[in-house]
């Protein structure tokens, strides 16, 4: 397999029980990749191996070429692999301007930050006016798009997100996922996408994998998986 | 209010420190003496503010890094003076000898801290502070048991002698010290390695994710307040002459803890009020316990006693009225006067701050709605930037 992200045979998961089993999957070099399924189908558990907060019980996994495994979670971000964890995990007791700042932290290139932390007040209007603003006083919108400029703040390759949709109004995840379409088209960014919103992330990415059970059961191209309405029926629910 | 800019910060300090130098010029030498060793505590407790306030890691064992501190100032004035070393060197470098004993034994307890999290990490700090006895017992030769060690300490210079008393150089000494501490950990705490503490607090996975190294940081976090407290052992050593596990006792922990909750944990200014509480209430209390109508047996009783149970009670109200201690109520008096009065406005005359509000005018703080066409479920926004209304979730 060939791709920016590569996972081959990858089962992983919580001590003694299994989650993952045998998942192999690619993600290719500025495309969205969505990865659906329904609750319990090891989605999150996928981006927790791939991220290193759990270990695989076998398998591989390379970005770029290079094995991921010993990486550790805090130097995920140095190797360009930022994730927006679900649940957003801003951290509420800092401001915005900390928060995001915080995602540039590890860079010592104070300019470059500088440029970075512009560019994420231009695409998130609402955080530039609540800059001083503590994160625990942000809307769940704002909280998202906070999360996802810090992410962003990191200048990664491979943007791995949790459920952003979870808990948003519809419009606002429109945008969100807009947002990450327009930046893939402009920047190359890859995107690995988890969302139980399935319509909408089938919309917006370029590829699609099913989980179902801790298993790969399709990994299409998005519009084929969205026009396949046996599997739709069997594993998406719609 | 804007957090003040280094530069800043530091003039403050020094206007500070020379007010405080100034003070001592006019105090009595016993009053010098009990602002070296509030300097002291507020080393210790300054501390404890970054570690327990910012850092979110509880620490019963600040007394036991302050006798490190204090032993290491001990043992290193002793072998200077032995060595016939007298002048400034027999002052610093056993200052210097307190912060790296004391910072020694912070990595050590750091590397532990970076596994264990609230009341495990408590246990862990409690233990260190309790076995200081039976360190010193054990180690009696070199540490002098339950007596402690005599320290010989350099005196205040030759040139000051004449008008200077031995208090008050002290006092200078400690405020010097204090000032210093306060300074490095200001700084600490408002620039990068501050926004790691609290990011590392508030939610360790995230700061992670973020490329903190969250073990490291508080390693360090722990490093840095054993260093400060090792440094206010070192003080009180020096200002009292002899180092001993009686002066470093669990008491003597909880105390500090105790000071930091009062003043304003998290609070660098809130440990100012700590301090000095420490030091000047127990002095209060004794004061008026002396005084009253009681017999000699009651007011044997109550000496000591009675300090502790003020203390305690005034621990117990701020924890119900003012959970973010005397620094907070003065922060928050501090804004309901400005809300009152905004800059620009007299207070002497209030009826002037009351002016008509627009109704209708949006607030700069809250995103306009509707400013953007809204997009389909599945479209890009215009702008290819992202908008929103506060409350939407």
């Amino acid at each position: 397999m060939s791709g920016l992200l590569v996972m081959e045979s990858v089962s992983a998961g919580y001590g003694p029980v299994p989650v993952l089993h045998g998942v192999s999957l690619s993600v290719a070099a500025g495309s969205i990749t969505a990865v659906v399924g329904a609750n319990g189908a090891g989605k999150t558990t996928l981006l927790r191996t791939i991220i290193g907060q759990l270990q695989p019980a076998a398998g591989y996994i390379s970005f770029d070429g290079a094995a991921l495994a010993g990486t550790k979670v805090e130097n995920m971000v140095r190797r360009g692999i930022a994730l927006v964890p679900e649940g957003r995990g801003v951290i509420t007791e800092l401001t915005v301007e900390e928060n995001l700042r915080l995602g540039g932290l590890w860079r010592r290139d104070r300019a470059a930050a500088a440029t970075l932390l512009a560019r994420m007040y231009e695409l998130f209007e609402p955080l530039a006016r609540r800059r001083r603003a503590p994160g625990h006083q942000l809307s769940g919108g704002e909280r998202q798009m906070l999360a996802l400029g810090r992410a962003l703040m990191a200048n990664p390759r491979l943007l791995l997100l949790d459920e952003p949709s979870l808990g948003l109004a519809p419009r606002i995840t429109a945008q969100i996922l807009g947002l990450l379409r327009t930046l893939c088209d402009d920047t190359g960014l890859t995107v690995l996408l988890i969302e139980q919103n399935v319509r909408s992330a089938l919309s917006v990415a370029d590829d699609g994998v099913v989980l179902n059970l801790g298993s790969v059961v399709a990994a299409r191209s998005a519009a084929d998986l969205a026009a396949d309405t046996d599997l739709r029926h069997t594993y998406l629910g719609f | 209010m804007r957090p003040l800019t280094p530069l800043v910060s530091l003039l403050l300090a020094a206007a500070a420190a020379a007010a405080l130098i100034g003070l001592t010029f006019v105090v009595e030498p016993f009053r010098s003496y009990q602002l070296a060793t509030a300097c002291a505590y507020l080393c210790a407790v300054a501390g404890l503010t970054l570690l327990t306030g910012a850092g979110g890691q509880l620490s019963l064992g600040q007394a036991a890094l302050m006798a490190a501190g204090a032993y290491s100032y001990a043992l290193s004035a002793n072998a200077l003076a032995g060595a016939g070393v007298e002048g400034a060197l027999l002052l610093l470098v056993p200052l210097g000898a307190s912060i790296l004993g004391a910072s020694i034994l912070g990595v050590v307890i750091g590397c532990a801290a970076g596994r264990l999290h609230g009341p495990y990490l408590a246990g862990f700090t409690l233990a260190l502070v309790v076995a200081i006895p039976a360190v010193t017992s054990t180690f009696s030769a070199v540490l002098g048991g339950d007596q402690g060690l005599w320290i010989t300490v350099e005196k205040r210079p030759t040139a000051l002698r004449g008008t200077v008393s031995n208090e008050q150089w002290q006092a200078w000494l400690a405020i010097i010290c204090a000032v210093a501490v306060m300074v490095v950990l200001n700084n600490l705490l408002r620039g990068r390695f501050g926004r790691q503490l609290r990011a590392v607090r508030d939610n360790d996975a995230a700061a992670s994710l973020s490329g903190v190294n969250a073990a490291r940081t508080k390693i360090i976090s722990f490093t840095v307040s054993a260093a400060a407290a090792g440094l206010g052992g070192g003080l009180l050593a020096y200002v009292t002459q002899s180092a001993s596990p009686g002066a470093y006792s669990l008491v003597l922990s909880l105390y500090l803890l105790m000071a930091a909750v009062i003043g304003g944990i998290g609070s660098l200014t809130g440990a100012v009020w700590g301090a000095l509480i420490m030091v000047f209430l127990p002095y209060a209390v004794n004061t008026f316990t002396a005084n009253l109508p009681v017999s000699a047996d009651v007011a044997a009783r109550l000496d000591g006693n009675l300090a502790v149970a003020v203390f305690g009670t005034i621990l117990v109200l701020v924890i119900l009225l003012a959970p973010r201690g005397i620094q907070g109520l003065i922060t928050a008096a501090g804004r309901r006067f400005r809300a009152r009065f905004p800059p620009g406005q007299s207070p002497s005359n209030p009826a002037s701050a009351v002016v008509p509000v627009p109704q209708s005018r949006p607030s700069a703080e809250t995103p306009s709605s509707g400013t953007q066409a809204p997009a389909t479920e599945t479209g890009t926004p215009p702008s290819g930037t992202l908008s929103t209304t506060k409350g939407q979730r």
